[in-house]
């Protein structure tokens, strides 16, 4: 049981510095699939543990949601690059102004 | 009985709302809704009277109004022998002086706003009088003084009548901080303001001469000091003679003016409790009823001697009230509204077909153009200067054998001594006016004076009559006065240990003779002229600048309260705290606080996304350990 909490841990650690880190957009989106799988894990293992299916079937769902949101950034990522050559987040600081 | 009781107050407040709101459209017949509604009220008013002649006191309550956990206070009316004595004089003198202003008024551009006005001073005013507590009393008192700064305010463009009716309210506020303060110490004592729960247990719960029963009767008699104008409230009132005449018959001389001599003979279970009070009262009343006087003396506008004339009968209703003989305040308050409404509507008329002329200086002879008025101010000077039979003399003689029979010679001294003055003003001004030769030559022709039309004239006459009839219930039949077998009722005179004996017919000799030579000496100066007012006035000189000037109070008021006071504002109150704290300190402050944060958290801003998710894990490791902490512990 120890195992899945900490690899869930690790992987949400990781992506969490994925996110903060790394200036290419792309990787910044694979980091927040890592954050949810890591999530997802926990929810699965817990679940497990508790002899309850809730926790499964939200996974479901996040699985659902996660597609999604991937899709959608995805497609900022392209209108990113349309707009400035560019998929660096650094060259996208218009939220200061 | 219940409906009927609450459309004696509601007729009026119809009339007020019909006249103020549709006053565009009603504007031709406004006086006449005005004038109906008043005589509704009275009709009505009858069977509540009648029904207290009866021996039914009247009370209903109608809602609970401000239901507090331990102070419930109740919408309610009450009609019993003290009220009964007011809604008569209310209703009827302000029905006839509705009536009269038909005829003062018309023409004039605010004429349905003055008669929409009228209406709601006698809303308030009979909220006051029949009101069943305290609060409701208030509510009133507030209303009428209301009233009262609208219409010596009427006429609004000149700046000296807006200027009498912002004085009238902020001199009135005194008063009224002090009625408040009664309250609230009433509410302390009794837990209830309502009359029915607070008078039966006022001995028991303050106790005969406790400090208690002294605060409340002081605290209420300030209240009544600034309504009724005694000193030294009194300087708003001669100030409040800019409204029209009717209005300073109705409100500044029969009703408003009254409702502290009223509000003291209601209240009377507490003074009874409260000798200092009750020497307070008396000596107060005392005082001003010959201060007032001796400023009549004096004066040449013929609206300002009335007025000053009010202010010292408002003296003897004083007395009346503060020697515990509460019957013969509310007697005089009863006739006074009769003989003093009349005085200013005969005012009214004289003032009417003089373009607004005042001063006796510049009349004379009156009588041949105005008979009826001449013949009705006669009748209503001889009952303020108390001769017999008229209505002033039946009541003002109680006042001042009471106040004998009660061991207060030296107010019965002062009270003479005012008849005498009284009767001397009061003729001075009707010599001055109606009798003698024109001064002015062809003034009469050039401003076509002539007789009041009869809308005006009909209700002086039912005054008139009402003034000379007005006295005789206070003749004595079957060993007691009815009047005050009728008051007594609800407001019993105070029991006083030596009660001191004289003859009766002593003392009216001496009250009669006090007016008699009075006019008498007013027929010697301007009549005979056996000697010149000028040389009396250069033999006092002094005395004559001092009265003529009104004792300098209105100098002494401005120079010793609004100048510091003025001071004080503009210095302090303006310059520091208004402009320093407020302004600089709070208001700019406010905002430069709140510059300086956002200037502050600025810096967090940077526009990269890495740096929000820095700051949103912080955040949530932050508060993830601070509930574990929190958790553990």
């Amino acid at each position: 049981m120890t195992g899945y909490l900490v690899v869930s841990a690790l992987l949400i650690a990781i992506g969490a510095t994925g996110v903060m880190i790394r200036r290419n957009f792309m990787i910044v989106l694979m980091s927040l699939e890592i954050m949810i799988n890591g999530a997802g894990l926990f929810l699965i293992a817990m679940s497990y543990y508790l002899g309850n299916v809730s926790g499964q079937v939200m996974f479901i769902f996040i699985a659902a949601v996660a597609a999604s949101e991937t899709a959608v950034g995805l497609a900022i990522a392209v209108m990113m690059y349309k707009r400035k050559k560019s998929i660096d987040i650094n060259d996208f600081s218009i939220l200061k102004k | 009985m219940k409906v009927i009781l609450l459309f004696v107050i509601l007729t009026p407040l119809i009339g007020f709302l019909i006249n103020g709101i549709f006053g565009r459209w009603t504007k031709p017949f406004a006086g006449v809704i005005a004038a109906a509604a008043l005589g509704i009220s009275f009709i009505l008013g009858l069977f509540p009277i009648i029904s207290v002649l009866h021996g039914h006191v009247v009370e209903y309550t109608y809602f609970t109004w401000m239901p507090f956990k331990e102070v419930v206070i109740p919408f309610g009316l009450r009609v019993d022998y003290v009220s009964a004595v007011m809604l008569f004089v209310v209703t009827f003198v302000s029905w006839m002086i509705h009536i009269y202003s038909n005829g003062y008024m018309a023409g004039d551009k605010g004429y349905a706003r003055y008669f929409s006005y009228l209406n709601m001073f006698v809303t308030a005013m009979l909220i006051l009088v029949l009101g069943n507590n305290y609060l409701l009393m208030f509510v009133g008192w507030e209303g009428v003084g209301l009233a009262s700064y609208l219409l010596i305010g009427f006429w609004y463009e000149k700046s000296t009548a807006s200027d009498a009716g912002e004085k009238a309210f902020v001199v009135n506020r005194i008063g009224d901080a002090g009625f408040i303060i009664g309250i609230l110490y009433m509410v302390y004592y009794f837990g209830s303001v309502t009359y029915s729960n607070v008078f039966p247990r006022a001995e028991h719960v303050l106790g005969y001469g406790s400090t208690a029963a002294t605060i409340i009767g002081i605290a209420l008699f300030v209240g009544a000091v600034g309504k009724s104008a005694q000193f030294p409230l009194y300087i708003w009132l001669t100030d409040a003679m800019e409204g029209p005449t009717p209005v300073s018959s109705l409100i500044h001389a029969a009703t408003m003016v009254t409702a502290g001599v009223y509000m003291v003979a209601r209240s009377n279970a507490i003074y009874s409790l409260s000798p200092i009070a009750q020497e307070i009262v008396a000596t107060i009343g005392a005082f001003t009823a010959f201060y007032a006087a001796t400023m009549a003396l004096t004066h040449k506008d013929i609206k300002r001697i009335l007025a000053y004339s009010t202010l010292s009968q408002l003296g003897y209703m004083f007395i009346g009230v503060g020697i515990g003989a509460y019957w013969t305040g509310l007697f005089h308050l009863m006739t006074h509204a009769f003989f003093k409404g009349l005085l200013f509507l005969a005012a009214g008329a004289v003032m009417h077909s003089m373009r607004g002329l005042l001063s006796i200086d510049l009349m004379g002879g009156l009588k041949k153009y105005m008979p009826q008025t001449a013949a009705v101010m006669v009748i209503a000077s001889l009952a303020i200067s108390g001769i017999p039979p008229f209505a002033g003399f039946f009541s003002k003689d109680a006042i001042l054998a009471s106040a004998l029979e009660m061991g207060h010679p030296i107010i019965w001294i002062v009270g003479e001594i005012t008849a005498f003055m009284t009767a001397f003003y009061m003729f001075r001004m009707v010599f001055n006016v109606f009798y003698g030769e024109e001064k002015v030559e062809s003034l009469y022709h050039d401003l076509h004076t002539h007789e009041a039309p009869a809308v005006m004239t009909i209700p002086m006459w039912v005054l008139a009559i009402l003034s000379i009839i007005g006295g005789w219930v206070g003749i004595k039949s079957g060993g007691h006065i009815p009047f005050e077998w009728f008051v007594a009722h609800t407001a019993p005179t105070t029991e006083v240990a030596h009660e001191a004996h004289y003859s009766e017919a002593l003392l009216m000799g001496i009250s009669v003779t006090m007016g008699l030579s009075g006019i008498l000496a007013a027929w010697l100066i301007y009549i005979k002229k056996i000697i010149t007012a000028e040389k009396i006035a250069n033999m006092f000189k002094p005395i004559y600048t001092l009265l003529a000037n009104t004792y300098y109070a209105d100098e002494f008021v401005y120079c010793c309260i609004v100048k510091p006071f003025w001071w004080l504002s503009t210095n302090f109150l303006w310059k520091i705290v208004d402009v320093i704290i407020i302004d600089k300190g709070m208001v700019d402050g406010a905002g430069w606080i709140a510059g300086r944060v956002g200037k502050g958290f600025r810096l967090f801003q940077t526009g990269f996304a890495n740096n929000y998710a820095y700051w949103m894990s912080l955040g949530i490791i932050l508060l993830s350990s601070w509930y574990l902490f929190v958790k553990i512990i």
